[in-house]
């Protein structure tokens, strides 16, 4: 990648390319400034007559399979991960794509895992071009040493929606990993022996891909029900022996921390909820199933009984801890995207009030209005967070490209949005002067809680007002920053990073929020 | 270089290092005759705070009068007064720098106020004196004590290092209101701690396997020569530790050792390998013990505090075994993990029925205190002295707790 990359100044005076892989980009111009136009993509149309009446669409392996798809050099082909570290089928395919000799390929995963490390070899190879798409781990470190030949470019859950039906991104060929699917290709996520609740994540690719491969290891006679996939869409279907190591696809045991410092910031948190007022009968909350954030919902359960609160709903990635919360009563629904342990994926098979939902119901900007709106508080974690709670969850400081977005960006609409941090990890301090890549602005963000104290942004009076003659811990984001400074030995210096972008962070409505730049 | 190496060098090391290690580092030092000083560095926050540790190893070797070594530094994160520990440690174990005088003494944190004697002492959470990565947020989950801990949590060959690291922690780190404890070795080990350690104000020296007065008044005066020296006017507090069939016997000599003496304690774990029983936790075995040693302490003016109770994960068994320590006597005890400090303060908080009792007894004693009376009542009922004694007490142990205002 030797061209000359012109920058731009965004509405955050964060300096953005204007053009990545050959595409014209839009600086962010602050939150709900951008303006979309035009009419959303979609696939050619398709005949029935090109496919068998009988319905079924079984081919013998994916090499036949992407060959029927016309795979070709160039192409963008798309995975997902709802059988996260554990999925098997995004290395077979591309293996496959290897094997049909076809090069210069765009990966589009909805994120990548650690399991998939040996993409760098194709990528040394030729196979892929480059990632589009979260890069966790080794794949992330990659990207940061400078060495894929495309930028990578980091789009939310929602944001990922929203850049395949706006055409950013058409998908050539999709391949969708199904624990369950029959051969007209309906697929569904929460039953089989390589069950891992909502498929949703592959949604838009099954709706808008030009072609799209279901690949299965538990294959059942017509109807596949629910068909969280519809095999309306679905051109291919192909049986395997696995698709995944059910181990890694959900962990058995999902652990709150044992941390007392981070349980602390667990109930903090709770009690926050409680003392601002947002627990109240019929609210709304999402956790992730980080160890704070299970903690938190623990600790919220007994102030919700204590109280006799019960809310509507509660957001998923689900666990054994919010199922117990719906099998109590104190919740009346699971909305969920993604199922994190074997309860929340036995729970949605099972249970009517655990709904599978998607990144176009919850997340998507660019649709008339999403459910991240309708949330009245979600937690969230950070690598980093600024005196302006502007927060970073994709680089560490240093620089290093090591995180997903995931849903977090699209969580940041809720009523209330939550970091719960501890002040310093090691010697160093979570709170900064400015955080080395921005992934959320601080308009978005209203509360950072950590061991410490709970610093509430001054943008939201009403929620300083609310727990004002509380005993809950309320300082100045700064008061906090200067006392874990002086704990760590002073500032930390800034991470020393190149100049050259090697990916850049979209935000939820496309435009490009900040880049991530070479180190070392 | 030019100079010729006349010795074999010498070197010493301290720490850990390691994947699973946090906040601490691993120096290997060497002494050399010539050369200067070479740093060899791998830090995990090496650019947040790389130059940072390399400016202080050079302080730290400067200050301990050392000019030629090498060292090499493996960082986990640690802060600052852990980083001067270590280093410290290794320096010493090598046998370099300027001799025992020398020590690197990190920023000085302000002390808290002095502690009263009566101070509330509900629980006294223990950290290893060696783990410094327990140290600084140890104070946020609200036991009225911590112990820095040199003893049993320590092995005999970390002693040094423990000592050490305990000095610098009671200089720097913010324990807030939190009063600051440290569990010495058994004498005459325990010699060598005091020496190191009282010069930084800890408020309270617990001395382990205490078995006759003597051992407490050694302690003392070792104290008083060092305040003197150092010119610490703070008090300084003793609690004795009976561990044994023998140090129970003398508990009532034992308590009256020193003035200073400001509690007694028992250590259930080696008194019962003392008698040759199995310590269960209803604690029937130990029943004697702990009212003897509670008797003792009341005798001699001073609080009784409790053991600890070992099951970390069993909070309902450590709430009995607080409720039934406070009715019979005791006013705290020590915990062993900070998700137990909540539900003993709770065992040892006076319920709501006894304060109120106590409020209106003391409201009782104060009017007649302001009509001049000489005899208190309430209703049909005069109280005796005693009790409005026992009511006075209660109601300030209660406002102290925060369970009324």
């Amino acid at each position: 990648m030797s061209e000359q990359l012109e920058l731009t100044e965004n509405a955050l005076r964060r300096k953005v390319p204007a053009t990545v892989n050959g595409k014209q980009q839009v600086p962010f111009s602050g939150v709900g400034k951008f303006q979309p136009h035009g009419r959303k993509a979609a696939p050619p149309i398709s005949s029935n007559k090109d496919y068998p009446d009988t319905g079924d669409k079984r081919f013998p392996d994916l090499e036949t399979a992407l060959r029927k798809c016309g795979l070709r050099d160039g192409m963008v082909i798309s995975n997902h991960h709802h059988l996260r570290d554990g999925d098997k089928v995004a290395m077979m395919a591309l293996e496959a794509a290897s094997r049909l000799g076809v090069k210069d390929l765009l990966w589009f995963p909805s994120a990548s895992f650690p399991s998939q490390k040996s993409a760098i070899d194709l990528m040394e190879e030729g196979v892929i071009h480059h990632i589009e798409g979260s890069m966790n781990g080794p794949l992330g470190d990659y990207c940061t040493q400078g060495k894929m030949r495309g930028m990578g470019v980091l789009r939310s859950h929602g944001g990922r929606y929203q850049a395949i039906q706006d055409g950013e991104v058409h998908i050539d060929v999709a391949v969708i990993a199904a624990p369950t699917a029959d051969f007209f290709g309906n697929a569904d996520g929460s039953h089989g022996k390589s069950a891992c609740g909502s498929l949703g994540f592959a949604l838009a690719d099954s709706i808008y891909a030009d072609r799209v491969i279901v690949v299965t290891d538990n294959l059942v006679p017509f109807p596949c029900v629910p068909w969280q996939i519809q095999g309306n869409y679905v051109d291919c279907v192909v049986e395997v022996a696995s698709i995944g190591d059910p181990a890694k696809i959900v962990s058995g045991t999902t652990q709150i921390t044992r941390s007392p410092d981070r349980l602390r910031i667990a109930e903090f948190v709770a009690q926050f909820l409680r003392e601002s007022g947002i627990m109240k009968n019929g609210f709304s909350f999402q956790a992730g199933a980080g160890g704070i954030a299970l903690a938190f919902v623990q600790y919220l359960k007994g102030l919700m009984k204590e109280d006799g609160v019960k809310a509507r709903f509660v957001r998923g990635g689900s666990t054994k801890f919010l199922v117990e919360m719906l099998q109590e009563g104190l919740t009346d629904y699971i909305l969920d995207g993604q199922t994190f342990d074997l309860d929340g994926v036995k729970s949605m098979a099972n249970d009517s009030r655990h709904v599978a939902t998607s990144p176009f119901t919850s997340y998507n900007y660019h649709g008339k209005g999403n459910f991240a709106s309708l949330v009245d508080a979600v937690v969230l974690g950070a690598t980093e967070v600024d005196v302006n709670f502007n927060a970073n969850v994709v680089t560490h400081s240093d620089g290093r490209l090591l995180h997903g977005i995931g849903g977090w960006q699209n969580c940041l609409f809720s009523g209330c949005s939550i970091l719960a941090l501890p002040s310093f990890r090691d010697r160093i301090p979570v709170i900064v002067d400015e955080v080395t890549t921005l992934t959320g602005p601080g308009e978005m963000i209203d509360v950072i809680v950590t061991e410490r104290g709970i610093a509430i942004n001054p943008r939201r009076t009403d929620l300083l007002h609310a727990v004002m003659g509380s005993k809950l811990p309320i300082r100045p984001i700064q008061d906090i920053k200067s006392e874990v400074e002086k704990i760590c030995g002073g500032k930390p210096a800034r991470p020393k990073l190149g100049d050259r972008p090697c990916a850049i962070v979209k935000w939820v409505d496309g435009t490009v929020l900040d880049t991530v730049w070479q180190v070392g | 270089m030019t100079s010729v190496e006349t010795k074999p060098p010498r070197s010493g090391e301290a720490g850990h290092w390691g994947a699973e290690v946090r906040s601490d580092l691993h120096v290997a030092f060497e002494s050399r005759d010539s050369g200067g000083i070479e740093i060899s560095l791998e830090s995990r926050v090496a650019p947040y705070y790389g130059s940072a540790i390399l400016d202080q190893t050079r302080e730290v070797l400067a200050e301990l009068g050392v000019e030629h070594a090498r060292a090499v530094i493996h960082d986990e994160g640690a802060l600052p007064f852990a980083i001067g520990a270590r280093i410290e440690t290794a320096v010493r174990r090598a046998g370099a720098g300027a001799g025992l005088g020398k020590r690197w003494l990190p920023e000085q944190h302000p002390s808290p106020p002095p502690s009263p004697k009566e101070r509330l002492r509900r629980s006294r959470l223990y950290l290893p004196g060696s783990e410094p990565k327990y140290f600084t947020n140890a104070a946020l989950h609200g036991p009225d004590a911590v112990i820095l801990d040199l003893e049993d949590s320590v092995h005999r060959d970390e002693k040094d290092a423990a000592r050490i690291m305990v000095r610098n922690a009671l200089r720097t780190v913010n324990f807030g209101t939190t009063e600051r404890m440290v569990r010495i070795n058994q004498l005459p080990l325990g010699l060598e701690d005091l020496a190191e350690v009282v010069g930084q104000n800890p408020d309270l020296i617990l001395i382990p396997k205490v078995e006759q007065p003597e051992q407490v008044a050694e302690v003392d005066r070792m104290i008083s020569e060092i305040r003197a020296r150092e010119g610490i006017t703070r008090p300084i507090w003793i609690m004795p530790i009976l561990e044994s069939a023998l140090g129970i016997e003398n508990a009532a000599q034992i308590a009256t050792a020193s003035e200073n003496v400001a509690a007694l304690t028992i250590g259930l774990e080696d008194y019962t390998a003392d008698l040759g029983v199995a310590k269960t936790p209803e604690g029937h075995e130990s029943q004697y013990a702990r009212s003897r040693v509670v008797n003792a302490a009341h005798a001699a003016g001073v609080q009784a505090i409790d053991s600890v109770y070992g099951d970390v994960a069993d909070m309902d068994g450590l709430r009995r075994w607080g409720e039934a320590s406070r009715a019979i006597g005791f006013e705290g005890m020590g915990c062993i993990h900070p998700g137990q400090i909540r539900v003993i303060h709770e065992a040892f908080q006076p319920t709501a029925a006894e304060i109120a009792k106590a409020q209106r007894i003391v409201a009782a004693f104060e009017e007649a205190q302001s009509k001049g009376l000489g005899v208190v009542s309430l209703g049909s009922k005069m109280i005796d002295p005693p009790v409005v004694n026992r009511a006075l007490k209660l109601v300030d142990r209660a406002k102290a707790m925060g369970a009324i205002s």
